[in-house]
């Protein structure tokens, strides 16, 4: 059993599990019905991916566990998600500028990813990929659409971006585990794709006339476990089912 | 004595929950059926990595074979190759469009921020002249459209390439 691999997936899976659930808060809030059924949509594909990794993170780590148990039984300092992943909502220009330092980042992950020498990674990868597109697509036009839009709209996404910018540094954290990895073709090396990221986020706030902060300040931690104080909160509810009747299905 | 082409038409009466006019066979997420020894072997692919309806289309592949006799039935998920709507058959996409969504059309690059939006006909008076609502539909493998003409809102397909 490879616990790199494990180890790696995992990550994977927490981002787009800790993501897929902050954005399903939106569901029957959205500001507009479309909206409303996009952004539940989104979630359900990065649910589903979750669902993919974690199995696969579960038979890598052989230690007999499940994806269910993976997702709904680790505490909080087990779960290595990005920073960016579980900021909360606010509103929905934030919730849009997260989702698009997110997508941008995934667009070229998943693409590099499709040619790991582990064909299940690779798999999930290509499956995932297809949907990510639309995700891409779907938040970058809004970034335009707000910060390219009224006075108000604007303001709100140039505030947005001011708060989360300092959380996109960590989509690059890397370490031994990923030179381990890389060193094997399996892993991403994520100094590639940072440039592609960066130009492909420069272009998008060019056009949405939103300007990139331009301090160093970085937050980091979640992928070593040490979270903001936001995702207690979403474990616990996240969690509660399954701490409240342990076992259960349905 | 059972064979490989027996099981593949009765899948055929086996239906996606979500789609229900599609057959599991028409949509394409039947990958291959394997008759071994004493077993069955079905892989299945799905349509969206979240695809809510796998399960039951799991179940349902299970309990139509049972019915015709078949107990020893293996079915597995595989996600490589990737299924794309290139995958739905010729009869599914005529299907589609009886039933009132507008089958998946060749598309241009999604990467194209503000691209013009694929022209799909209306499924019920085939007018050209229809506009997309929503990238995202009432299912993720749908996005939603209305025609200009006949006014009616209708479900497309959507392409995943
Ligand atoms: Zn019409």
């Amino acid at each position: 059993m490879n616990n790199s691999i494990s180890t790696y997936t995992l990550r994977i899976a927490d981002d787009s599990l800790i993501l897929g659930h902050r954005v399903s808060e939106w569901c029957g809030h959205g500001p507009i019905l479309e909206e409303d059924i996009a952004l539940t949509n989104i979630a359900l594909d990065l649910i589903g991916q979750a669902t993919s990794l974690l199995e696969y993170a579960a038979a890598t780590e052989g230690k007999g566990r499940t994806a269910d148990d993976l997702a709904f039984l680790r505490y909080e300092r087990d779960y290595t998600n990005v920073l960016l992943a579980e900021q909360p909502n606010g509103d929905f220009g934030q919730t849009i500028v997260r989702q698009w330092l997110f997508d941008t980042f995934r667009l070229f992950f998943y693409e590099a990813l499709c040619y790991s020498k582990d064909p299940q990674l690779a798999a999930i990868a290509e499956k995932s990929l297809k949907e990510t597109k639309y995700h891409f697509k779907h938040s970058s036009e809004w970034v335009i659409r707000l910060g390219d839009g009224t006075e108000e709209s604007h303001q709100r996404a140039q505030a947005a971006l001011d708060l989360l910018w300092r959380y996109a540094e960590e989509l690059f954290f890397m370490n031994a585990v990923d030179h381990e990895l890389i060193a094997q073709g399996i892993a991403v090396d994520l100094t590639t794709i940072k440039p592609l990221w960066l130009e492909r986020i420069q272009h998008v706030a060019k056009e949405a006339t939103l300007k990139l902060p331009e301090t160093n300040w970085v937050m980091k931690g979640g992928r070593e476990g040490q979270h903001s104080e936001y995702l207690g909160y979403l474990l616990a509810e996240m969690q509660y089912m399954q701490r409240t009747y342990p076992g259960m299905e349905w | 004595m059972v064979t490989e082409q027996d099981i593949w038409h009765w899948l055929e009466d086996v239906n996606d929950p979500e789609v229900p006019v599609l057959s599991v066979v028409d949509l394409g997420v039947v990958r291959s059926v394997n008759l071994l020894d004493n077993e069955v072997e079905i892989l299945i692919t799905p349509t969206y990595s979240g695809c809510p309806a796998m399960q039951v289309i799991e179940n349902g592949i299970r309990s139509k074979l049972a019915e015709k006799g078949l107990k020893n039935v293996t079915v597995t998920t595989v996600l490589s190759p990737a299924w794309t709507t290139d995958w739905l058959s010729e009869k599914g996409r005529k299907k589609l469009r009886e039933y009132g969504i507008a089958p998946p059309e060749n598309e241009v690059d999604k990467s194209a921020l503000f691209a013009d939006p694929v022209v799909v006909p209306c499924p019920i008076c085939h007018s050209k002249n229809t506009r997309m609502v929503s990238q995202f539909g009432s299912t993720a493998c749908k996005a939603h459209y209305q025609c200009n003409d006949c006014r009616e809102p209708f479900d497309y397909f959507k392409c995943l390439k």
